[in-house]
C-alpha cells in the first residue's frame, strides 16, 4: 500500500438517496495507467466524483500520497494535486478555447508548459479565439485533457475520453495517454471500450453494482478475454 | 425643427440628462443584479433596500463621523457589502440547493426589516444632503449642472469597468465558468464558496455606491429604494438575467427612453418601461441580450 499514489478502500458513496458506491477498493501506483471497467450505471463515474469531491454524501478511505482526502472539499483534493477531466468534457461556452485551457490554476510546480501543451495539440493553438463549445467533439475532448496537463496535477482522472469519437480520434486519444505516462503522469481512466482500454492501460479493474470485482492485468488480458466479455456484456 | 414639434431645446436635453441619470442608476442597479443572478442563482430583492443603505451610510458618515462625501463614497459601499457577505454566508448559503422562490423570499423579507429599521430611526420624509459638486456648466444648447455630469460620468466608468473585468481578464474568467459549471470550477482547486461571497459582496458594494451617488441628487429617504427597485427589475427583465453588457446598455437605453417619453408624451412616462417589457416578453422571452438557461 506504501507506495500506491491513490489507494480508495471501502468506499460508499449516494446520489441522493440511492446508494451507489458499494464499497469500492482499488488503488492507483504513481506513473500507472489503470482503468475502471464496466457496464452503464456500475458507478465508474460516480468513483470519479467521489474522488474528486463532487459527491455529496461519501464514506470510507480515499488517500492520495498517503494523506486522507474523504472529508475535503473539491478545491483542497485538487490542490493535492489531482485533476479532472469528466464525462461532458466541461467546455465552458462563455470562455474562449484559450480562456478555457488557461481557467484551471496551477496547484503544483511540474506541469507542462503552455508550448508543451500546444505541441500535443497543435489544433487548440489554431482554434485559440473560438469559443469553447464551438470545437469539434473531439476538439472539445483534446480541449479538456489539454487544460489540466499545465496544472502541475500529478494523478489525472479521465473520465470516457473515447465516448462518442470518431476511430482515428480515439486512436490519437490513445497516443496522448500513452506520451502522458512516458512524461510521468498517473492516469486513472474510465472506459467502457475494453478494446481502447487495452491499448493504453498497465491493469484493469471491473466495477459491478458499485464494487470492484475483478482485476486483470493488461499483458494477461488475453488469457482472460473470454471472462472479461461475460463480466463486460461486450 | 424644435419649434416645429412644439419643443424647446432646454427642455428635450434637460429630460435627455434626466433620463440618463436614471439610467445611470439603473444600469449600476441591473448590473449588480445580473451579476448576482448569474453566480448565486438568486434574484436580490434586497437590492433596493441595500442601495437605501448605500446613501444612509454616506449620510451618516458625514453627520456622525464628518466623513465628507468624497470619503463616503469610497467608505459606505465596503461597509455595505461587509454586511452583504455576512447575509450571504449566514442565511443565502443555506437556500442554494432550492428553488429561486425561496431566495428571492427572503431577500424580499430581509429587505421589507431592513426599510423598516431606517423608516423607526430616521422617519418616512427624508433628509437632505448636500450636492458636492456645486454649480453648473453652459454648453451653449444646455445648462449641464456638475453633480449631474458626474453621475453619469462615474456610473459609465464604474459599469464599462466591471464589464472589463468579468469579460477580459482571468479573474472573470473565472466568474463566468463558475457560473455556467460551479462543481466543475472548484474541482480546478478554486475556492468557489469563496468567490461567491465576494461576488455577492461586489454587487451589494454596487447598489451601495449607486445609493451614494443618488444621495445628493436624490433625498436620502427609507423607501428611495423599494420605488426603483420595481423599475430596475424590469429593466433587468428587459435586458435579459444575467448578461453584463445587457444590464449596462439597457439600464442607459431605458432611462433615455423614460426621459423622451416625458417630453413627447408625459402621461406615459411611468409606465413606458412596463410596456416595452411587456412586449419583449412577448417577442423575446429571454430578453434583448439574454439567452435562454
Amino acid at each position: 500500500m506504501a507506495d500506491a499514489l491513490l489507494s480508495v478502500s471501502d468506499l460508499h458513496g449516494h446520489y441522493g438517496e440511492s446508494h451507489v458506491l458499494h464499497g469500492m477498493t482499488f488503488e492507483v501506483k504513481a506513473g500507472e495507467v489503470v482503468t475502471l471497467l464496466g457496464r452503464n450505471g456500475a458507478g465508474k463515474t460516480t468513483t470519479m466524483r467521489a474522488i474528486m469531491g463532487l459527491l455529496q454524501k461519501r464514506a470510507g478511505s480515499i488517500r492520495y500520497e498517503g494523506k486522507e482526502t474523504v472529508a475535503l472539499a473539491p478545491n483542497q483534493i485538487a490542490r493535492l494535486g489531482i485533476a479532472y477531466c469528466p464525462e461532458e468534457r466541461g467546455i465552458f461556452a462563455s470562455l474562449n478555447v484559450r480562456e478555457n485551457l488557461l481557467l484551471p490554476p496551477v496547484v503544483k510546480p511540474g506541469g507542462l508548459s503552455l508550448d508543451e501543451v500546444h505541441a500535443l495539440f497543435p489544433r487548440l493553438e489554431e482554434r485559440r479565439y473560438s469559443q469553447g463549445t464551438k470545437l469539434s467533439g473531439g476538439e472539445q475532448q483534446m480541449l479538456a485533457i489539454a487544460r489540466i496537463l499545465r496544472t502541475g496535477a500529478k494523478l489525472l482522472l479521465l473520465d470516457e475520453p473515447t465516448e462518442g469519437l470518431a476511430p482515428v480520434i480515439v486512436q490519437h486519444i490513445g497516443a496522448i495517454i500513452r506520451t502522458l505516462k512516458t512524461k510521468g503522469f498517473t492516469v486513472l481512466l474510465v472506459e467502457q471500450n475494453f478494446h481502447f482500454a487495452s491499448t493504453v492501460a498497465d491493469r484493469h479493474y471491473v466495477v459491478e453494482h458499485g464494487r470492484v470485482v475483478d482485476m486483470v492485468e493488461n499483458d494477461k488480458i488475453a488469457e482472460n478475454a473470454a471472462r472479461l466479455e461475460t463480466l463486460l456484456g461486450v | 425643427m424644435f419649434e416645429l414639434l412644439g419643443i424647446s431645446p432646454p427642455a428635450l436635453f434637460g429630460q435627455l440628462l434626466l433620463g440618463l441619470i436614471n439610467g445611470a442608476f439603473y444600469a449600476m442597479l441591473s448590473l449588480g443584479l445580473a451579476v448576482i443572478f448569474g453566480l448565486l442563482n438568486v434574484i436580490n430583492f434586497t437590492h433596493g433596500a441595500q442601495y437605501m443603505m448605500g446613501a444612509f451610510g454616506a449620510w451618516m458618515l458625514l453627520n456622525y463621523a464628518g466623513i465628507p462625501f468624497w470619503g463616503a463614497l469610497i467608505l459606505s459601499p465596503i461597509v455595505v457589502a461587509a454586511i452583504g457577505m455576512v447575509i450571504e454566508r449566514t442565511l443565502l448559503r443555506r437556500l442554494y440547493h432550492l428553488d429561486h422562490l425561496y431566495g428571492l423570499l427572503l431577500t424580499f423579507g430581509l429587505a421589507l426589516i431592513i426599510e423598516g429599521l431606517f423608516r423607526r430611526q430616521y422617519g418616512a420624509s427624508g433628509l437632505p444632503y448636500n450636492n458636492p459638486l456645486p454649480g453648473g456648466t453652459n454648453l451653449g444648447f444646455m445648462f449641464l449642472p456638475n453633480y449631474r455630469g458626474f453621475i453619469v460620468v462615474a456610473s459609465l466608468v464604474v459599469c464599462f469597468a466591471t464589464w472589463f473585468v468579468i469579460e477580459r481578464t482571468k479573474l472573470g474568467s473565472y466568474l463566468r465558468a463558475a457560473t455556467e459549471k460551479p462543481d466543475l470550477v472548484q474541482a480546478f482547486g478554486i475556492d468557489v464558496p469563496r468567490m461567491i461571497t465576494l461576488t455577492y459582496g461586489f454587487g451589494v458594494g454596487l447598489a451601495a455606491l449607486a445609493g451614494v451617488l443618488a444621495a445628493p441628487a436624490y433625498q436620502v429617504s427609507p423607501t428611495m429604494g423599494s420605488n426603483l427597485i420595481i423599475v430596475v427589475f424590469a429593466v433587468v427583465v428587459i435586458g435579459g438575467m444575467g448578461s453584463i453588457m445587457g444590464a449596462i446598455v439597457t439600464g442607459f437605453g431605458l432611462g433615455v427612453v423614460e426621459g423622451l417619453t416625458k417630453v413627447f408624451y408625459p402621461e406615459a412616462s411611468s409606465t413606458v418601461i412596463f410596456v416595452i417589457m411587456a412586449i419583449v416578453l412577448m417577442v423575446k422571452p429571454a430578453g434583448l441580450f439574454g439567452t435562454a438557461k
